[in-house]
């Protein structure tokens, strides 16, 4: 079938959606061409292509990128194709192009910043349209390409708001990234991991702000935390802080996990509200406010620490956690399979034990022998072949529904609840892209 | 802390020591053993064969030297290791529900260097089948063993294996050691 406008908002209802939406592959390639190929889509982080030449692949949507850095500093994003005969131009995942891109197939080469510059025996094109001046001819450039603050995006279409008006509110998880260094940088590091989850995209990000499911989904890590906790304690050693990002997962109960409030902003934008205690006084903590303060001031310093997200989806493609400097990328595969890129960050010059708190989360996380994703994956997984099931036809988010309070354009979530309300707005904005082609 | 990944690194990776019959049938009895172990999910024997400063290293990159403060696809202490058998043994560890089956098969020993105080260190190339929710993946790669020599045997300081797929995608996620 072809769907209509009528019949895609019909999928969604204030508390509901409809399993066609996480299953059928029309579509899957409808929310390809209306949202992943319309709106900014993240591509990647400046300081994945630090010299000249390198090169970093990327998919927006269907679409295969390169992000690029040209001999005069310059970052650019283009369509991963020659021009000739379609061939891409890079095959490596990451790499240095050297000063030009050259195709493996005929030779031609094109500048960084995709001009044509050559191919061999070039008076075969003479006389013909060949021109080296029409863009045709050289590497496509996404419509529209930008960065916030070195993150680098791209939108496939000409329409739309700018990027800084697109990222709203959650502008704040990239400030976060930012200003939580007091050498006032941030830098990837090393590459990143790679995992693909056999299940919708809009599963991962829903369940990213789902804080009804972590002392479901992760009880036996969360209890294997507490007990290797106590065998320390018992052992008179020192209970590293890293443990704890897994034992409050069995710690928080349901009751723990009310405390936490989310928000839903424009354009299908959500968060968490911090939860975890990262400001101990433990000696490490201490000399990093200290560093903060000296950069920033006393007064911006705790503005800077103080803001309160723990998790921030950009929609449709993000996940960030900027208390921890990790953030993961979608990049849809189908309406079953979803890949994820999962990079960390290291704060300038912030304390080593700063950086090993990222690493550790990053390992014990989000990392291919993850003990927390595990289970993750599992349950979207069952949920993708659940919906298979015609038993109902809906996927339900009443939690809480009704006691939403919407002020300004910005949605809380009602006080001392584990409410569904970022699904339920992340998929109102999903009708919004799908049936108008802008978010809401 | 001491990086026992160190222990690894700066030596040629070619080499082969010139050992007796019986350090290298020692070797790889050790081997096939560990294997074993894991393969029958027979924790506490397995645990044993590890030095208590002991390490699992599987790195996410083909020329790293350094496990410590690096990103890894495994870097586990004993700690970790104790905790990853209780999160998976655990009855709502749903993931490994059915639990899984693994089948290694090593080969390919190389005893690269006998110390001057008995410690070896050993190279080879592992096959290993693991069977869960219904379906087989395989996962190859090669191991390099610090084996540190002990009264009555052998313990592992490090043991780094290198998946020759590391860079992934994953499509699964790696629960137990391969």
């Amino acid at each position: 079938m072809s769907w209509t406008t009528e019949q895609l908002a019909g999928l969604v209802e204030p508390d509901r959606a409809h399993r066609k939406a996480y299953t059928d592959p029309e579509i899957f390639d409808l929310e390809m061409e209306r949202i992943f190929e319309r709106t900014w889509i993240y591509v990647g982080h400046e300081s994945q292509v630090k010299n000249p030449g390198d090169y970093y692949l990327a998919q927006i949507g269907r679409q295969p990128v390169v992000m690029v850095r040209d001999q005069q500093g310059q970052v650019h994003v283009l369509y991963n194709r020659c021009p000739h005969r379609g061939a891409q131009l890079c095959s490596a995942r990451s790499g240095n192009a050297g000063n030009h891109f050259y195709c493996s197939y005929h030779a031609w080469t094109f500048h960084l910043d995709g001009k044509l510059e050559s191919m061999p025996a070039k008076q075969g094109y003479d006389g013909t349209n060949l021109d080296f001046d029409n863009p045709e001819f050289s590497v496509s450039r996404p419509a529209r390409t930008d960065n916030y603050r070195g993150f680098w995006f791209a939108s496939l279409s000409d329409d739309g708001v700018d990027l800084k008006t697109h990222l709203g509110e959650s502008a704040a998880a990239f400030d976060q990234l930012i200003d939580r260094a007091p050498g006032k940088e941030t830098e990837i590091v090393g590459s990143c991991f790679r995992m693909v989850q056999q299940s919708n995209w809009k599963i991962f990000l829903e369940n990213q702000l789902d804080s009804s499911h972590p002392g479901v989904t992760h009880e036996s890590t969360g209890k294997a935390a507490q007990h290797l906790e106590k065998t320390i304690r018992e052992d008179g050693r020192d209970v590293p802080m890293e443990l704890a990002f897994l034992s409050d997962l069995a710690r928080l109960g349901h009751d723990g996990w009310t405390k936490f409030g989310t928000v839903g902003y424009r354009n299908g934008h959500s968060s968490l509200e911090g939860y975890m205690g990262l400001r101990p006084d433990a000696p490490d903590t201490t000399e990093y406010v200290r560093r903060m303060y000296e950069a920033y001031g006393e007064k911006k310093a705790e503005e800077i620490l103080g803001i309160n997200i723990h998790h921030m989806l950009v929609y449709p493609c993000m996940s960030i956690q900027p208390p921890l400097q990790q953030l993961r990328t979608i990049r849809p595969l189908g309406a079953d399979r979803t890949m994820t890129e999962i990079w960390h960050f290291r704060l300038k010059d912030a304390p080593e034990a700063i950086y090993r708190r990222s690493l550790t989360y990053y390992y014990l996380v989000n990392s291919p022998s993850t003990m927390v994703n595990a289970d993750d994956l599992f349950n979207w997984w069952k949920c993708q072949h659940g919906l298979e099931s015609s038993a109902s036809e809906w996927v339900s988010f009443h939690r809480n529904a009704g006691q939403d309070e919407d002020h300004d354009g910005i949605t809380r979530s009602a006080p001392d609840s584990m409410s569904e309300m970022p699904l339920r707005h992340m998929m109102h904005a999903w009708r919004d892209y799908m049936t108008s082609g802008e978010g809401v | 802390m001491e990086d026992v990944a160190q222990l690894l690194a700066g030596r040629d990776p070619f080499a082969v020591a010139n050992v007796s019959t019986e350090t290298q049938r020692t070797a790889e009895q050790f081997l096939y053993r560990q294997a074993e172990l894991l393969d029958e999910k027979q924790w506490d024997n397995w645990f044993a064969l590890f030095a208590d400063d002991g390490f699992y290293w599987m790195p996410a990159e083909e020329d790293q030297t350094e496990g410590d403060g690096q990103p890894n696809i495994f870097w586990e202490s004993h700690d970790l290791m104790l905790m990853r058998v209780a999160r998976n043994e655990h009855p709502r560890a749903h993931s490994q529900a059915p639990h899984n089956r693994l089948c290694h098969v090593v080969s390919n020993v190389i005893v690269e260097s006998e110390e001057a105080n008995g410690d070896l260190v050993v190279r080879s190339r592992f096959h290993c089948a693991e069977y869960l929710r219904y379906e087989v993946r395989n996962f190859t790669g090669k191991y390099r063993h610090y084996l540190r020599k002990t009264g009555d045997g052998y313990q592992i300081a490090v043991q780094r294996v290198d998946l020759v797929n590391r860079e992934g995608p994953y499509e699964y996620v790696l629960q137990w050691w391969l």
